[in-house]
């Protein structure tokens, strides 16, 4: 199988099952290209992020031009966004004039229902495997708190969190 | 003409719209007042899909938009627009990545970003769990799940689908 063919087809498959914005893909990430592939790891998903969440864009599309960049350069970033997108675009079309009816099915909803529940479990599982690739001194453990107590509590953009990650960064290792 | 104007107002958005997720939004309630491309009904419906079905709202958006405007192509050419600027951008990003990503400059910004990528992390698991853990039952549902996740470490999508099945099932 050709890599393009392959990059193609490992996004399209993540963007069919991306539920949830662009943070509830990381699981699928992980699976698909740090475990399966091993085209990246977890710290570079991790970087990815926080790039793609300050840069202009969609960031499940920015995580994935990003992860195609790595593997092919620039055909690969293209091919690789173009995967991500082409589930959402198939399905949006597909039903564009049933929408009514599609969003009144119980079913539907059930199953979503269902969906979102598992994404939630799978996202906590996440947080505990990169933890300690993220986490591993009190200055990490004291951003990790304020930055989690901002954006709950008093609502501060996750840009304004990373940058003022990046800021302390600078300032306290040198 | 009308590709253009499609191309060129979803550029925009996908130029302006930084933090992704529904920072699309208020761009899009723009375009109801400025376009008859879809009303500001069906940008409030297409929220509700966009928590039905896979993929970025942003891109169902303009999927949705473009195929109403002008069918198949309209729809590609709306959501090509969207994502154009992002891909070049990140393109560019990634090159110098790949140049200062060994530098100690950036493993030194990483270390303290990378804390801040958990908690963004865990604000969107928090914020999907307000929608979807309405009740004693579904939390149980959680618990069960991660339970199998962590400890059989099945591939996320399998989950998922049982997710699904189980959501029907037991008309959760």
């Amino acid at each position: 199988m050709s890599i393009l063919w392959n990059l193609f087809a490992t996004f399209f498959k993540i963007g069919m099952f991306t539920f949830g914005g662009g943070y509830a893909m990381i699981p699928l990430l992980q699976a698909e290209l740090v475990g399966k592939k091993k085209w990246t790891t977890d710290e570079e998903i991790m970087d990815y992020y926080s790039i793609g969440q300050c840069t202009p864009g969609i960031i499940a599309v920015n995580v994935a031009t990003f992860i195609g960049y790595k593997i092919k350069g620039i055909v690969g970033a293209v091919t690789a966004t173009v995967g991500i997108v082409a589930p959402s675009v198939i399905i949006i079309i597909a039903l564009a004039n049933i929408i009514n009816i599609y969003m009144e099915n119980q079913y539907v909803a059930h199953a979503f229902a269902g969906i979102r529940i598992v994404v939630i479990a799978l996202i906590v599982d996440v947080i505990i495997g990169m933890w300690k690739k993220a986490v591993g001194s009190v200055l990490q453990g004291c951003i990790f708190v304020v930055s989690l107590l901002g954006l709950i509590w008093l609502g501060v953009s996750p840009v304004a969190v990373v940058l003022t990650a990046a800021v302390i960064g600078l300032a306290v290792r040198r | 003409m009308i590709y253009g104007l499609l191309f060129f107002e979803f550029f925009k958005i996908g130029l302006f719209a930084l933090g992704g997720g529904l920072v699309t939004v208020p761009f899009l309630f723009d375009l109801t007042t400025r376009y008859s491309w879809f009303t500001s009904e069906q940008l409030v419906n297409m929220i509700a899909v966009a928590e039905s079905s896979p993929g970025p709202i942003g891109v169902n958006m303009a999927t949705y938009a473009g195929f109403k405007v002008a069918g198949i192509s309209g729809a590609l050419t709306a959501t090509t627009g969207l994502v154009f600027p992002s891909v070049v951008i990140i393109i560019i990003i990634a090159a110098l990545l790949d140049k200062f990503k060994q530098t100690t400059f950036f493993q030194n910004l990483m270390f303290t970003i990378r804390p801040a990528v958990i908690a963004l992390i865990l604000n969107a698991g928090v914020e999907l769990g307000k929608l979807a853990l309405n009740g004693i039952e579904a939390i149980a549902f959680c618990a069960i799940f991660w339970g199998a996740i962590h400890f059989f470490k099945l591939h996320p999508i399998l989950y998922m689908i049982l997710g699904g099945i189980l959501g029907i099932a037991l008309k959760l």
